[in-house]
């Protein structure tokens, strides 16, 4: 259970998809003008996370994975599907924002109108697949993996919220011209990642 | 290999207009400072930063970049009519998982400790919005061959960026360049210290940072931009 714990604040904190890794950079300086936008994505990709880091797992144990299809059959047991991981991934990806989507269109559709075209552009945020590919990398077992893609997508609405909040008091600052909009934003990360820095090593 | 014959059936096609035309020039040339990737259409940052440490990897990511790019734009721009929109994206996502995997099995291969190093964002450049954005706004809509050139010139505009961001930050950071000692002893005798920060994650961003801001004041074109 500590260990769960210790892995949650860790993916939030301590190893932030975007302070540490930039994952999902795009996205994040498209569309951090806002808060309540920025808001609406985070949410978004907190759920998506969570839904697809935990069935990319069980598509690489149960059905890539050395061994992983001996239950058809005997002969079947050395075979090594890991190198279709990265189709398999973007495929379940693509498809589960797919249902995503129009599940939420069908059934709540103000919270919809809400996420508006941040659903179907989750798919290309790169701190999706990479948190996959994080779990294949590291080999977590499921509750591992479960807690870690909460944790990322916890630290991607942080790191998302709190840049839309500086930008927006950054409107009204005195900047260079050719500093203002990408540059001050990458430099303003820059900052917020060192601010990050300092979790690194905290444990429970 | 594959470099040499993919482009040839099209050549063919193209009779009427020069390979090299100014127009296919300029599709070439265009994204490596006015329309560059990263800089100015801000695209494909992610996977980019955390590579950059040393010159080594970011060559090597940046040739799987143009590699891909350029392959995924011709595929697409020769499939071009027969996408339905509606299923274009999982399309090209396959089309560029597929070329992805290709050049994750050649790391894996002959590489292996880039490989390593490179660890999960040789897969993330599946999701580098460069090569998806490039797909959705040039391959789309354009012949096969102007689209192989616009792969090839934004993948070498992003490795451009790339490797000099990874210069900065090999140079400062750990004193050598491509693995070789360039700082010279004397300079560390006198107290020199190699800068720490460099290293770390955020300096990545501050080169960036300072390099659009170089950028811009010298192109007032590009100002405000976004």
């Amino acid at each position: 259970m500590e260990h769960l714990l210790n892995l949650l604040i860790k993916a939030i904190f301590v190893e932030n998809v975007i302070f540490a890794f930039f994952l999902g950079m795009c996205s994040f300086l498209a569309v951090s003008k806002k808060i309540k936008t920025a808001f609406g994505l985070g949410l978004a990709v907190i759920f998506v996370m969570v839904l697809t880091t935990p069935l990319n797992y069980l598509v690489l144990t149960y059905l890539l994975k050395e061994g992983a299809l001996g239950w058809i059959h005997p002969a079947l047991a050395k075979i090594d599907l890991t190198f279709l991981a990265f189709i398999l991934f973007i495929s379940i990806i693509a498809g589960a924002v797919q249902v995503v989507e129009m599940v939420v269109e069908k059934f709540t559709p103000a919270l919809y109108n809400s996420l508006g075209i941040f659903l179907p552009l989750i798919t290309v945020n790169c701190s999706i697949l990479g948190t996959s590919l994080f779990m294949q990398e590291r080999e977590y077992n499921f509750a591992e993996t479960a807690v870690f893609s909460l944790g990322s997508g916890i630290g991607f609405f942080l790191a998302i919220v709190l840049l839309a909040a500086v930008r927006e008091r950054l409107r009204y600052s005195n900047i260079p011209e050719p500093l203002q909009g990408l540059g001050i934003a990458m430099i303003i990360t820059g900052l917020m990642g060192m601010a990050f820095l300092s979790f690194s090593g905290i444990q429970l | 290999m594959a470099v040499e014959t993919a482009p040839a059936p099209v050549v063919e096609k193209k009779k009427k207009e020069p390979l090299f035309s100014k127009k296919n020039i300029r599709t070439l040339r265009d994204p490596l400072d006015d329309n560059n990737p990263i800089t100015v259409q801000v695209l494909g940052i992610c996977s980019a930063l955390a590579v950059t440490v040393q010159v080594k990897p970011a060559l090597i990511m940046s040739l799987g970049v143009i590699f891909v790019a350029a392959f995924s734009n011709l595929i697409i721009s020769l499939l071009r009519h027969s996408i339905p929109t509606r299923v274009r994206i999982i399309v090209q996502l396959i089309v560029i998982a597929t070329l992805v995997t290709i050049v994750d099995q050649v790391l894996r291969a002959y590489m292996f400790d880039v490989s390593k190093k490179l660890s999960v964002f040789v897969g993330l450049i599946i999701t580098n919005c460069i090569i998806m954005g490039r797909l959705e706004a040039f391959a789309l809509a354009n012949k096969p061959w102007p689209s192989f050139l616009d792969g090839i010139g934004n993948g070498v505009g992003y490795g451009l960026i790339l490797v000099i961001v990874a210069i900065f930050r090999e140079v400062l950071g750990s004193g050598t360049l491509l693995g070789y000692p360039v700082i010279p002893q004397w300079l560390y005798d006198m107290g020199y210290e190699n800068n720490g920060l460099m290293v770390l994650p955020p300096a990545a961003l501050f080169i960036i940072g300072l390099y659009i801001w170089a950028q811009r004041s010298r192109n007032k074109k590009l100002v405000n931009v976004s």
